[in-house]
């Protein structure tokens, strides 16, 4: 078994490396690369996400052939995907970051600022918040209700069909932090800075 | 609901613990990466190394400390001193912080927050504000506190959060290493004038000065080194107390 961490330059992703790596120990196999033949034969990937919307997608865009490889990986053979921030906030159609910019699309909905009422909260959204689970999820099996999970993001994913939503946390306005859609998994907060809860979710998604 | 953050501060200084009184008089106290799993392990919320002096001496040190913790400590990292550019911004990241503290080159040049923002996106991006009370206003000092830029702290705070700074820093340095608590007037008067969040630093004591820096000082996070360094409260006690204080913390 082999877990890919997709490397197409999205920022500081060694966070991700590490916390994968001591999950997985000798057991799985972790690969970080943008080689499509290497993505094309993993079990499974992992999109992580840092900086901007635009800038993720525009990253994803410079790397030849990366979106027909993920797009085939995640939706033509239903192989399990988990994106992390930005990585999750991609499988929206569109993103309002910046400027308007076409998602992957694999989940319908919109990617826009977090409505912080006229400053009353603090932006971005940083720090240790809890999560209500709303749907079972594969990802979060023997995480508890009301778990903390570290967050910082200025933009949140509305999903159209609500019910991809697997968790969500308070803050100016229920925000979503987590999907399911059959094999496509997303968190909004960072599982890799989670502490020994985020690495129960990433060894979750190497056992599924 | 949010958690309001608790984070040890530890001082590096050739890649071993030290903590500063008044940014001299350095003591030595141990390995980084031991202590940065102890408080990890105790639930701290995060944890942050200051590299004092970095600007001077040889810096290789930290990014070894960093790269080893960030493979034993799975929160948050938060890594300053002696940042100068864009690019030891990118090699710090590169080694696992998860977010850099930049002072100096802040004050000097704009474009250091400016471009690392953008290239690696604000999240990442801690200005640290060192700032020293002159009258009735704060003002702004570098190079590891020896030197008064005369920018006026909250000005600049304000400033920094246009530049793309996705927290500040602020250390009181009338306050730091003296115990007596946060400078409560400095922190609450930039944490109203920005939007981003406010970590309160320089000047703990005890734990109602976590509280104080909190409660009255606005401050999303209250950072504190000797505290916690020496043994005088572990970070569950601290949590522990500001929660019996109605603060919500991660517990």
């Amino acid at each position: 078994m082999n877990v890919t961490i997709v490397d197409y330059n999205s920022g500081n992703i060694s966070s991700v490396i590490n916390s994968f790596k001591e999950v997985a120990k000798d057991k799985v196999k972790i690969e970080v690369t943008s080689d499509l033949n290497k993505i094309k034969s993993s079990n499974k990937l992992v999109l992580p996400g840092q900086g901007s919307f635009k800038s993720c997608v525009d990253a994803l865009n410079k790397i030849d052939g990366l979106t027909d490889t993920l797009n085939e990986f995640a939706i033509t053979n239903k192989k399990p995907i988990l994106g992390i921030c930005v990585g999750l906030q991609m499988f929206a159609d569109i993103g309002y970051e910046e400027t308007e910019t076409k998602g992957l699309g694999w989940i319908s909905g919109k990617v826009s600022k977090i409505d912080n009422q006229n400053g009353k909260y603090k932006l971005p959204h940083i720090g240790w918040n809890q999560i209500n689970i709303v749907k079972e999820s594969k990802i979060f099996r023997n995480i508890n209700n009301n778990s903390h999970m570290y967050f910082v993001h200025s933009y949140e994913f509305i999903p159209n069909d609500k019910g991809v939503i697997s968790t969500t946390t308070d803050y100016s306005s229920k925000i979503v932090c987590s999907v399911e859609k059959e094999n496509i998994f997303g968190t909004q907060f960072h599982p890799e800075k989670s502490d020994k809860m985020g690495l129960k979710i990433i060894n979750n998604f190497i056992n599924l | 609901m949010l958690k309001n953050r608790i984070i040890p501060c530890l001082d590096v200084k050739n890649g071993r613990v030290v903590k500063g009184i008044n940014f001299v008089d350095l003591k030595d106290a141990g390995d980084p990466v031991e202590q940065a799993k102890i408080y990890s392990d105790g639930g701290a919320d995060e944890i942050c190394f200051l590299d004092i002096t970095a600007s001077n001496e040889n810096r290789d040190t930290i990014y070894d400390v960093v790269e080893k913790t960030s493979k034993k400590c799975f929160v948050p990292l938060t890594v300053g001193g002696g940042v100068r550019s864009v690019e030891d911004i990118n090699k710090l990241l590169n080694c696992g912080a998860d977010k850099v503290s930049i002072n100096t080159a802040a004050v000097e040049n704009s474009k250091v927050v400016i471009d690392s923002s953008k290239k690696f996106g604000s999240q990442c991006i801690v200005v640290a504000i060192d700032a020293k009370k002159n009258g009735d206003k704060w003002e702004v000092f570098t190079h590891g506190g020896r030197k008064n830029s005369r920018v006026d702290a909250l000005e600049y705070a304000e400033q920094m959060e246009k530049n793309g700074a996705g927290e500040l820093l602020v250390t009181s340095m009338d306050r730091d290493g003296t115990q007596v608590g946060y400078d409560i007037d400095l922190m609450s008067k930039i944490s109203s004038k920005v939007n981003i969040p406010v970590i309160a630093s320089g000047g703990v004591g005890n734990l109602d000065h976590l509280v104080d820096g909190i409660k009255l000082g606005k401050a999303s996070a209250v950072l504190a080194a000797s505290i916690f360094h020496y043994g005088k409260h572990s970070v569950k006690e601290a949590k522990d107390y500001l929660d019996s204080k109605g603060i919500p913390v991660r517990i």
